[in-house]
């Protein structure tokens, strides 16, 4: 418990995105599985590039059949309104009562340019800062707002950002509460958790307030025994999907059980192969093995997201007087 | 009476915004408290729309925003409700067709079929209903992109405000169309209506010029090819009961001094039974198709109204006793879109 990493409490999310999935059951099914295990949070992606529903209405439609677990939309920034995303997330954090985060990202194809009228999409790195002043603007935006009874609960609902790419690291390690690393082995993530947390303080942050999350893909549909060598125990492997696990739900349980006691993250965010399937074997498999291991909560011992990842409710950055709005 | 059957009238309730007096004036008294407890937190308006749901009402409608963001909660409020439709404002000068048609037919499949906008334009923007009639027009094309068999198509659409081109990323949903609402009284907005719009909400004044804001709408639909049913006129209405004429007019002071700026349409004041006989008096005389409320002591104010003037407007048959059919569409009796085969 003395590692300079400052090991704390495990982390673990999952994702419930499922193909052509349009009404609400299935992804209430998911998060209320995945809220049965005490998950953190579930995260649901969006992106104009491709088929799906506006994730951000999916959770808030989702919000009143859970209680504690955290919501998480994929929120693009690059052809949104910044005032419409402002309010959109504020009121999933009203109508979850301070479960909402929302994960960053940025629209980078000449596709999703042209549904918006525009020709040209602008190089990443220039669309991760504008996200970065989202964020940014948001939270002013959030200060502003009178008193406690408008201010959104959590204060600032959750920031999350994949850092997997270096164009996004920099906004992460300014602005994430949480940042999701894709790595298919203990090395890289490591060095990725490293870089982040000195990142974070040189924008004068304490890097204590940045829970870096393994990201991975997982398959436990080959029940106990790795299907092909080297899986399984062995750890994940790279594929064009991200970094895959393939292997049993207890063996999945050691290795983050292993992973999290180096100090290589802060917890894992896990997206289930077959959805159904995964997410059932990984709650009551993987998080139960943990739960009896001691290593992960049974119980949800507060009521918001920030409370999950024992991130502090930001205090107001401006005076209640001084306030814009 | 002739013996054609009885027109069925249309009631709605407007849910308050943020920042309007209604908002206000109960909650802060009622959800007195910290955190978790604001007026904009879901309690507020989940008791609204269960409420209207209990009086069978045509849709609940959620008032201007940008806080809170109207598709959100109502996404929110599709989980705690079955049938009544949910209408969410959108500022028609400044929301992009293609997020907006994917929000709102997100909110129609997460609500099996009960989402409704409500086109709202801003005074100072040029152009406001020529922008706002594109806006309508565009979503419209991205919805009718994907066939009820699930196959979609690509889309281009080029005019004054818009220049768009791919494939839109939802599936049709259960409305083909979310039900379009405008609102307002001047030339510009009864033409808009005469030609876009599903729903128009009207402010009330006297019985005899809402017959003839009925009629002059009604009359301006022909020139759109659509016929008189194909546009329900609603009025604004703030309803204030009291057991007898004297104890309505008291509370009515009381009431209007709380609400003052609220802004919100005509007083209906008296018994039940006064109440319930007037707004049916004024549906039979065409002076509108239905009524929205605009409940003065949000989130109590509707309980009464469903509670003592429903069962009378039902009694006399000029209101639903139940829901017939499963979408907002269908509860307005208005036609499928024909959509682009």
């Amino acid at each position: 418990m003395t590692s300079s990493h400052g090991r704390g409490l495990l982390h673990l999310a999952a994702a419930v995105d499922q193909q052509s999935a349009y009404d609400a059951a299935p992804y209430a099914e998911l998060a209320r599985l995945a809220e049965s295990g005490g998950l953190d949070f579930v995260t649901l992606g969006d992106s104009f590039a491709r088929p799906g529903p506006d994730a951000l209405a999916v959770l808030s439609r989702v919000a009143p059949q859970t209680s504690r677990i955290g919501l998480v939309p994929t929120v693009t920034t690059t052809h949104t309104e910044p005032s419409h995303v402002q309010a959109a997330v504020a009121t999933l954090d009203w109508v979850s009562r301070g479960r909402a985060g929302w994960q960053l990202d940025v629209s980078t194809g000449e596709g999703e340019a042209r549904l918006f009228g525009r020709r040209h999409a602008a190089p990443a790195d220039a669309l991760w800062r504008e996200a970065g002043e989202v964020a940014d603007a948001a939270a002013r935006s959030w200060d502003g707002w009178e008193d406690e009874v408008t201010r959104p609960p959590q204060g600032h609902p959750v920031r999350v950002v994949d850092a997997t790419e270096g164009q996004a690291r920099p906004t992460a390690a300014r602005y994430a509460d949480v940042a999701l690393v894709r790595a298919a082995n203990a090395a890289q993530a490591t060095a990725v958790r490293d870089q982040l947390r000195g990142q974070a303080v040189e924008f004068g942050r304490n890097p204590d307030t940045l829970r870096v999350l393994v990201s991975l893909v997982v398959d436990l549909g080959d029940g106990e025994h790795a299907a092909e060598p080297g899986h399984g125990g062995g750890g994940p492997r790279q594929t064009p999907h991200g970094p895959l696990y393939r292997g049993g739900p207890v063996d999945l349980a050691e290795l983050i059980a292993s992973w999290h006691a180096a100090g290589t993250a802060d917890g894992f965010h896990l997206t289930p192969v077959e959805p159904r399937r995964d997410l059932e074997r990984l709650v009551n498999g993987t998080v139960a093995l943990l739960q009896h291991r001691g290593l992960f909560r049974t119980f949800y011992p507060g009521s918001t997201l920030r409370e999950h990842l024992g991130l502090p409710r930001p205090a107001h950055q401006y005076a209640v007087s001084g306030g814009t709005s | 009476m002739t013996v054609r059957r009885r027109k069925q009238m249309c009631l709605a309730v407007r849910l308050p915004g943020a920042g309007s007096a209604t908002a206000y004036a109960g909650p802060r008294a009622t959800y007195a408290g910290p955190r978790g407890k604001s007026p904009l937190a879901l309690p507020a308006f989940e008791h609204l729309a269960r409420t209207a749901e209990r009086g069978r009402f045509d849709f609940l409608f959620l008032s201007g925003g940008p806080r809170p963001e109207p598709v959100t909660v109502l996404s929110a409020l599709a989980a705690v409700t079955e049938r009544v439709g949910l209408a969410a404002t959108v500022d028609a000068t400044r929301t992009e067709p293609y997020d907006l048609a994917r929000r709102l037919a997100t909110l129609d499949h997460l609500s099996g079929g009960r989402a409704a906008w409500h086109v709202a334009t801003s005074r100072d923007q040029a152009d406001r209903y020529g922008r706002a009639t594109e806006l309508v027009a565009t979503a419209q094309e991205l919805w009718d992109t994907w066939t009820p068999d699930g196959v979609s198509r690509p889309f281009a659409h080029r005019g004054a405000h818009f220049d768009i081109a791919g494939e839109f990323g939802v599936p049709r949903s259960p409305q083909g169309h979310p039900v379009v609402i405008h609102a307002g009284d001047s030339d510009e907005c009864r033409e808009f209506a005469a030609s876009t719009a599903d729903v128009l909400l009207g402010r009330h004044g006297s019985p005899e010029a809402g017959r003839a804001f009925y009629a002059d709408v009604k009359r301006r639909l022909a020139t759109y090819g659509r016929a008189p049913d194909d546009l329900k006129i609603m009025a604004g209405v703030t309803v204030v009961l009291g057991d007898t004429a004297t104890g309505a007019r008291e509370r009515e002071l009381s009431v209007r001094r709380s609400v003052s700026g609220a802004g919100g349409g005509h007083f209906l004041v008296g018994t039940p039974e006064s109440v319930a006989a007037e707004l049916d008096a004024l549906v039979r005389d065409d002076a509108a198709d239905g009524f929205v409320l605009l409940p003065y002591l949000a989130p109590g104010g509707l309980d009464e109204f469903v509670d003592r003037v429903v069962p009378l407007l039902q009694e006399r048959g000029a209101f639903r006793t139940e829901y017939t059919g499963a979408t907002l569409r269908s509860h307005l009796g208005l036609h499928a879109p024909a959509g682009k085969g």
